[in-house]
């Protein structure tokens, strides 16, 4: 039983992406996690092959294909074991900022690009003081004439060094009530007074170029606002539920290749003369692993399809970006024990998929936080 | 996204039968958990009603529905925190032997009384010396002038005492390959030779009539041999992927009704502070938590149910299934008793009696263990 309808055109986007990732991505991953970040050309690339924000209409340059694509796109993605090229954040996490909310000029202007992989986007809601709570956030932008006036800092932001175009959250300092204080504006790369940071060192994502971002009196034209002045706060919440998907789908197909990978190696390797793989203990651990990657999939690709009929599943999604997220860590856990010392090297994939893995149970959302999420729709 | 497809017969079916269990189950419960059995009448009132072998063919009394009805069935009697009206084992698990092996006299003179609640009937494959490892049974069962000579005992049988019918495994004693020794045997209750023991004193599911059953020199007629012989381990295996996928549907609704039940517990129960107990975080990510794994267990159960009823060949899936399910009913469970505290040690409080029954889900239909084993094999481990 499929729960997913996939049609000929997702198999050939599939094929087409994998031998994608193949020549174009695989020889250079260890490259760029020694970079701390991808080079420009690879969205490039990317973005001519047509897997860029695949779900955008065809006068923008996209596809117009659907969240099916989305999760192609992971899961191809997730084969080449760097996130560096994030572009599931990009496609499916910002660039829907502007299509829902942009206006027909905000659209015509910056959406081919973020299909052709000229344009690449971040969006910049954490700060130093403000993660959770990003009511808590200080940044400010202040009207003066036709121009709004930002000042504050941003922080793990990724795509953050390398992007052209920021979908920025700050506040009218002017309004008391948090929630309708905060607004989306567009800020893009060069504008005088917005500098980034360098990346940040992190414990996984090497590739990735996270950084901070700084904003000293960086002023931008007042139609840079995304969407209604005050409405910022919900339109956050509004698109968040797409980007825990997103999340749940990366901790899914993480675990999924770590359990392929591990499930190989315990094939091929041999201890006292026969496989692993033929030891009960071990066996019992690949299956329970498995099992609960089994369960996870299931339950995304439920999601999935009720995402893609515009159900309101956010108790659902809370509840899978926390679990999978949860999941890809223990396996990666598991994975490691299993492999035992090979897996402690870096030229063991489990030892960057650990590290990987990691961070997924904080962004996004904290994986405490999807569970207070749920506990309050669950009317608890 | 609706996964199962109920049509509008299902959801009547589910509508009568819960019904019926609050009429004709609930009340009774304490009274068959200290009996150690349930009532006869019960079982009779069940089938009267139509809600035993949903399955079955209407020319044999059953409503000809498809393995839903029978997932609808399991759910509604774990709504009902008891574990022993052991329908589903009759309607879901047994049944179904006669129905696909047994010939059309077996069919005429069984399956309507089993339908109609006349006939209980019971498996019996486990020995005492042989549980995971059937095929180290020691029943035999040897021709003799056209009869059939059974000789040995089985445990751990469920319906044991109440069962009108019990479908025996049991050795040729010539044959040496223990695989190919297996018969199955239609055996009635009264047959000379054939004893039925005590309820046995479990630890959980008490109203369960568990039993053991002896069979001493009990002659059978040779035409109440189920299927081939000698096919008796190869039926056994094919069988139970159905009797998995029912143990994972217990595992899951019983999850369910714990969880719920203790959800409830808590919005309407305050600490000392006058704060209901759900308003604790700690409280709230626990159930939360369990809510999470109770909706990754529906939803994988869920899709196996329409794979089984489409045919598919799921025994992996159906093997993890019967495993984290059972161990997902142990852990809310465990997890649930732990929030509700001091009135959570008491009898009269509901998850007492199903902590104790959903203990041993784990053991029963093979152990979870061997769900693992197998699981491992088809996957070419
Ligand atoms: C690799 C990476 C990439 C990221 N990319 C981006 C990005 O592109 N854009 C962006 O805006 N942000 C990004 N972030 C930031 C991320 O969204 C935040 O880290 C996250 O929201 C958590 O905020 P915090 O780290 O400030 O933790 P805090 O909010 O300070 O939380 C600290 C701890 O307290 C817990 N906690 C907080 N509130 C509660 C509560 N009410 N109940 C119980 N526990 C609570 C948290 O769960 C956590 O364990 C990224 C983070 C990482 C690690
Ligand atoms: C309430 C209840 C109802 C039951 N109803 C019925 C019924 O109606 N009909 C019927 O025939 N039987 C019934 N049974 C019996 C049940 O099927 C057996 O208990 C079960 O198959 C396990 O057998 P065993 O208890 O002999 O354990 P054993 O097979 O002795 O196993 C003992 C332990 O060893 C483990 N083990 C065994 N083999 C392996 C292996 N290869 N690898 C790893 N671990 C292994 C097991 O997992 C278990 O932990 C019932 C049992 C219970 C508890």
């Amino acid at each position: 039983m499929d729960i997913l309808t996939y049609t000929e055109a997702h198999h050939r986007f599939r094929d087409r992406l994998r031998e994608f990732c193949e020549t174009e991505i695989m020889p250079h991953v260890d490259q760029w996690e020694n970079d701390h970040i991808v080079p420009r050309k690879i969205w490039q690339k990317m973005g001519h092959g047509g897997f860029l924000c695949p779900t955008l209409p065809a006068a923008y340059g996209g596809i117009e294909g659907d969240f099916i694509h989305c999760l192609i796109v992971t899961e191809e993605l997730s084969r080449t074991m760097q996130t560096g090229l994030a572009a599931g954040l990009h496609s499916d996490v910002v660039v829907p900022y502007i299509e829902s909310f942009g206006s027909d000029e905000q659209k015509r202007k910056y959406l081919p690009g973020c299909v052709s992989g000229d344009c690449i986007t971040a969006v910049a809601m954490t700060e130093p003081g403000a993660g959770s709570d990003v009511a808590g956030m200080q940044t400010t932008a202040v009207e003066d004439g036709d121009a709004v006036v930002l000042n504050g800092s941003k922080t793990f932001i990724s795509n953050g060094v390398i992007c052209d175009l920021v979908v920025l959250a700050a506040k009218d300092p002017a309004v008391e009530n948090k929630h309708q204080a905060v607004s989306l504006y567009v800020v893009e790369a060069g504008t005088p007074g917005f500098e980034k940071g360098t990346q940040l060192e992190k414990m996984g994502w090497h590739s990735q170029d996270t950084a901070e971002l700084f904003f000293t009196n960086c002023r931008i034209p007042k139609h840079n606002r995304l969407g209604e002045k005050g409405a910022g706060f919900f339109m956050l919440m509004g698109k968040l539920q797409q980007e825990r998907l997103v999340c749940c789908m990366g901790g899914v197909v993480a675990a999924e290749r770590i359990l392929e990978y591990t499930t190989a190696h315990c094939r091929r390797t041999t201890a006292g003369g026969k496989p692993l793989s033929k030891s009960q203990a071990v066996q019992f651990a690949l299956v329970e692993m498995a099992t609960e990657a089994k369960l996870g999939r299931t339950f995304m690709e439920k999601l999935i399809a009720e995402h893609m009929a515009g159900e309101n599943i956010i108790v659902e999604t809370s509840m899978a970006k926390y679990w999978a997220t949860d999941l890809a860590n223990r396996m990666a856990n598991r994975a490691l024990d299993i492999v035992g010392e090979d897996g402690a090297r870096e030229s063991c994939l489990l030892t960057r998929a650990l590290r990987d893995a990691r961070v997924m149970s904080i962004f996004a959302g904290t994986n405490e936080i999807m569970k207070g999420i749920a506990a309050k729709f669950m009317g608890l | 996204m609706d996964i199962l497809h109920y049509t509008e017969a299902h959801h009547d079916f589910r509508k009568r039968l819960r019904a019926f269990m609050d009429r004709e189950v609930v009340p009774h419960i304490d009274q068959w958990e200290a009996d150690q059995g349930v009532s006869r009448e019960v079982w009779r009132k069940m089938g009267r009603a139509g809600f035993l072998c949903p399955t079955l063919p209407t020319a044999y009394g059953g409503l000809g529905g498809d393995f839903r009805f029978s997932v609808i069935g399991i759910e509604e009697i774990s709504r009902t925190n008891h574990g022993g009206l052991g329908a589903p084992l009759h309607s879901d698990i047994v049944v179904p032997y006669i129905m696909s092996y047994g010939n059309d006299v077996q069919k005429q003179t069984y399956l309507p009384g089993c339908a109609a609640g006349d006939i209980v009937t019971a498996v019996a494959m486990t020995e005492p010396g042989a549980g995971s490892d059937l095929s180290s049974m020691t029943t035999t069962a040897e021709e003799d002038r056209g009869q059939l000579v059974i000789n040995g005992v089985k445990t751990f049988i469920s319906n044991g005492i109440l069962c009108d019918l019990a479908i025996v495994a049991a050795k040729d004693p010539h044959e040496t390959n223990p695989h190919q020794a297996i018969s199955l045997y239609l055996i009635e209750d009264g047959t000379p030779g054939f004893q039925k023991g005590r309820p046995l004193d479990k630890m959980g599911l008490h109203s369960q009539d568990t039993a053991e059953l002896f069979f001493s020199n009990c002659r059978i007629p040779a035409e109440n041999r189920l299927g081939e012989k000698g096919m008796g381990f190869l039926m056994l295996m094919d069988k139970l992927q159905q009797e998995r996928l029912v143990t994972a549907v217990m595992g899951i609704s019983v999850a369910e009704v714990m969880l719920e039940w203790t959800m409830r517990h808590c919005k309407k129960t305050t600490t000392s502070a006058g704060r209901p107990l759900s308003r604790s975080q700690a409280v709230q990510f626990a159930l939360v938590e369990m809510a999470t794994e109770v909706n990754l267990g529906r939803t994988f159960v869920d899709k196996l149910v329409v794979e089984h009823v489409a045919g598919n060949n799921v025994i992996v899936e159906t093997s993890m299934a019967k495993y984290w399910c059972t161990e997902l009913g142990k852990r809310v469970a465990d997890r649930c008793l732990d929030l509700v505290g001091d009135y959570g040690g008491l009898e009269q409080c509901p998850l007492v009696r199903g902590f104790r029954d959903v203990r041993v889900m784990s053991i029963f239909a093979g152990t979870n263990e061997i769900m693992k084993g197998i699981a491992a094999k088809f996957m070419g481990l």
